[in-house]
């Protein structure tokens, strides 16, 4: 069990280190901006197949935290802070170093946060909010559960559209870029950003954050906390049977891929430089729903794989004006015929074999 | 706020909360008889509209709306028969996500039929600015229609499910299902009349409502998530229930105006369904002792 996870990442190391190896033979480097905003989409997606394929809870909102990762950081460093901030608390977070100060276009003084303080206030404060709504949300069940989700969801697209702290319709954009290291010796800076110059790096960095969520998932699927997880899906009633404090549970999954999601809108967000509604919308929220469904709820690796794979067909514009209906008829077409997944119904268990996860 | 400024929320607020009470009978149709929650009933709604502006081009505003009902009644049928009919034994989550499919299937084939622009049919008596008096109040005659539409809607409802064959079987389908197959009803046929019957109340909302709302492809899911909202409130499969809530969230939103942004409005009706979720989920007409019984 151990070796054949420790197996399966290190393929999706060598695939990461594969493709770009594709891409600079073919010629196609233009390819690898694509790739990593598809391994961020991928980590929402491997987040929300936790929840939806193991632990059995719907949400159709998952756009909707993803938004709040990526709109609070692009906020706290992009817009002026200074009308927004007590005197005595601007002095204390210059003081800790967690400001930055510069100018704008017009040559106007520009107070904002550092990058890394607004991630990880961005990650903290969608995890409270998942926290605070997941508690009553999770009580629900089936239609009633999507639909508080997709509320939730539509709530969340709404509030962006109508502030104008958040760009309204316009969303934020000219985000810097994300320093996570300053440049040591021959080195230079590790920044999450768009410019061309970052670009392999940054397809690194991507592909490597989703490699250490992926370890994690499937490491907590199968630790106890998972099977508890698992044991939801069957029958709550079982569960409880059982000892598993199910609402608890419930809750822990839904903060998790709530931080999945914030992470990874945070960190997408500085990659492209800006975030608009879009990115909260029911669609998205609809999308993610579709690629956890076609990866097979109840594999990981499938839903990393489909996440991925569709995520970069759709962004490098294959299904053209039809996007928005490609990922309708896939969600259809798994639900009506292939309720377990395609990789599963096409190839069957000879390829679960070989593929950790679930072993029921 | 003044007296007249009061009634003019009151009359916006009653003729929103129509639409809003035909679009969840017709969840709670589709729910009786199926106990799935069509997450593409806003859709209807849509085609309807759409369906008979094309149509005003061929024919008069009367039998276009009337042919746009039918057109629509047929899609819904289709859908039916298509996805849900012959499933065997299907979770919720799947007819979640079916239901959700095929909300978007429609509405992009809108947005590639009729392109994004904002259609209305027009006023079917004098035009946008032709009001009555009514005391101190100016009221378009539209909402005239909308309030007739959904009274007779409701009455016509009411006389179908309460005398005639089809619809005491399709009651005897809602109340258990095995004991109507076994009395001889052929529950298929039901949940495709339901459907059919869904989408041709939908449809007509559409119509009556397009002149006041104007129609776009993209104007079911709000409709959808509000409808929903108000089928909750007056308890899921209650449909005289759901014309008193339906009227309720309707004044709550014109009121809503006066404290928040108009912006925001759609927000302050999803928190309300939030609200309803988390405290009273089986309505605040419903019994919550009948709610635990039912399987969401």
């Amino acid at each position: 069990m151990k070796t054949r996870k420790l197996l399966s990442l290190t393929a999706l190391a060598l695939l990461t280190a594969g493709l770009h190896l594709f891409t600079v033979l073919s010629g196609t480097q233009f390819y690898l901006t694509q790739l990593t905003m598809a391994a961020y989409y991928g980590l929402v997606v491997i987040g929300l197949g936790v929840m939806m394929g193991y632990a059995g809870q719907i949400s159709i909102g998952h756009a909707g935290f993803f938004a709040i990762g990526g709109y609070l950081s692009a906020a706290l460093t992009t817009n002026d802070l200074t009308p927004f901030l007590a005197p005595g608390l601007i002095r204390w977070l210059d003081r800790v170093g967690l400001l930055v100060h510069g100018q704008d276009i017009f040559g106007d003084p520009l107070m904002t946060v550092s990058p890394w303080a607004a991630c990880l206030s961005a990650v903290t404060v969608t995890a409270l909010i998942a926290l605070l709504i997941g508690g009553p949300v999770l009580k629900l069940r089936g239609h009633y559960l999507a639909m508080a989700t997709l509320g939730f969801g539509i709530i969340v697209y709404r509030i962006f559209l109508a502030s104008p702290f958040f760009g309204e319709a316009d969303g934020i954009s000219e985000v810097p870029g994300f320093q996570l290291l300053p440049a040591t010796g021959l080195l230079g800076p590790v920044i999450i950003s768009g410019d061309a110059a970052h670009r392999v790096l940054n397809y690194y960095l991507a592909w490597g954050v989703l490699l250490l969520g992926m370890a994690l998932l499937l490491n907590l699927i199968d630790s106890r906390a998972g099977r508890a997880l698992r044991s939801l899906h069957s029958s709550e009633e079982a569960a409880e049977a059982f000892g598993i404090d199910t609402a608890r549970c419930k809750v822990q999954v839904f903060v998790l891929s709530a931080i999945y999601a914030a992470l990874a809108g945070s960190l997408l967000t500085h990659f492209n430089g800006g975030i608009g509604p879009g990115e909260a919308s029911v669609m998205k929220s609809v999308r993610y729903v579709a690629l956890v469904a076609v990866g097979g709820m109840t594999s990981l690796w499938g839903t990393l794989v489909m996440g991925v794979g569709l995520t970069f067909l759709s962004l490098r514009g294959v299904f053209g004006s039809y996007d928005d209906v490609v990922f309708g008829v896939i969600l259809i077409a798994v639900m009506l015929f292939a309720p377990e997944g395609v990789l599963r119904g096409l190839f069957g268990r000879a390829l679960q074999r070989f593929l950790p996860g679930r072993q029921t | 706020m003044t007296l007249e400024l009061f009634f003019q929320y009151l009359f916006a607020g009653i003729t929103y909360g129509s639409l809003y009470a035909i679009v969840a009978i017709g969840f709670n149709i589709i729910y009786n008889t199926t106990g799935i929650i069509n997450f593409a009933q806003g859709e209807f709604v849509m085609l309807g509209g759409m369906i008979s502006i094309s149509l005003l081009q061929f024919m008069p505003l009367g039998a276009a709306i009337a042919v746009a009902v039918l057109i629509t009644m047929l899609i819904g049928a289709a859908i039916e028969m298509l996805f849900i009919r012959w499933l065997v034994h299907p979770s919720v989550l799947r007819l979640v996500i079916i239901t959700i499919g095929i909300s978007i299937l429609l509405r992009e084939s809108a947005l590639h039929i009729w392109g994004e622009s904002i259609r209305s049919l027009p006023y079917f008596y004098g035009n946008e600015i032709t009001t009555f008096s009514l005391g101190s109040v100016n009221i378009s005659p539209q909402v005239i229609w909308v309030i007739l539409a959904c009274a007779v809607m409701m009455v016509g409802l009411n006389i179908f499910f309460r005398s005639t064959p089809i619809g005491r079987e399709m009651r005897a389908c809602a109340a258990n299902r095995t004991a109507a197959l076994l009395c001889g009803v052929n529950t298929r046929n039901m949940v495709t009349l339901s459907f059919m019957l869904s989408a041709g109340i939908g449809a007509l909302a559409g119509c009556v409502m397009s002149p006041i709302t104007y129609t776009q492809y993209d104007s079911g899911a709000s409709l959808a998530i509000k409808g929903f909202t108000v089928a909750i409130l007056g308890g899921l499969g209650n449909s005289m229930a759901a014309v008193a809530a339906g009227l309720l969230l309707g004044i709550i939103e014109a009121f809503s105006v006066t404290v928040v942004p108009l912006a925001f409005q759609d927000a302050v009706t999803i928190t309300i369904l939030l609200i309803i979720l988390f405290v009273r989920p089986h309505g605040i007409f419903g019994s919550s002792e009948a709610a635990r019984l039912k399987d969401f």
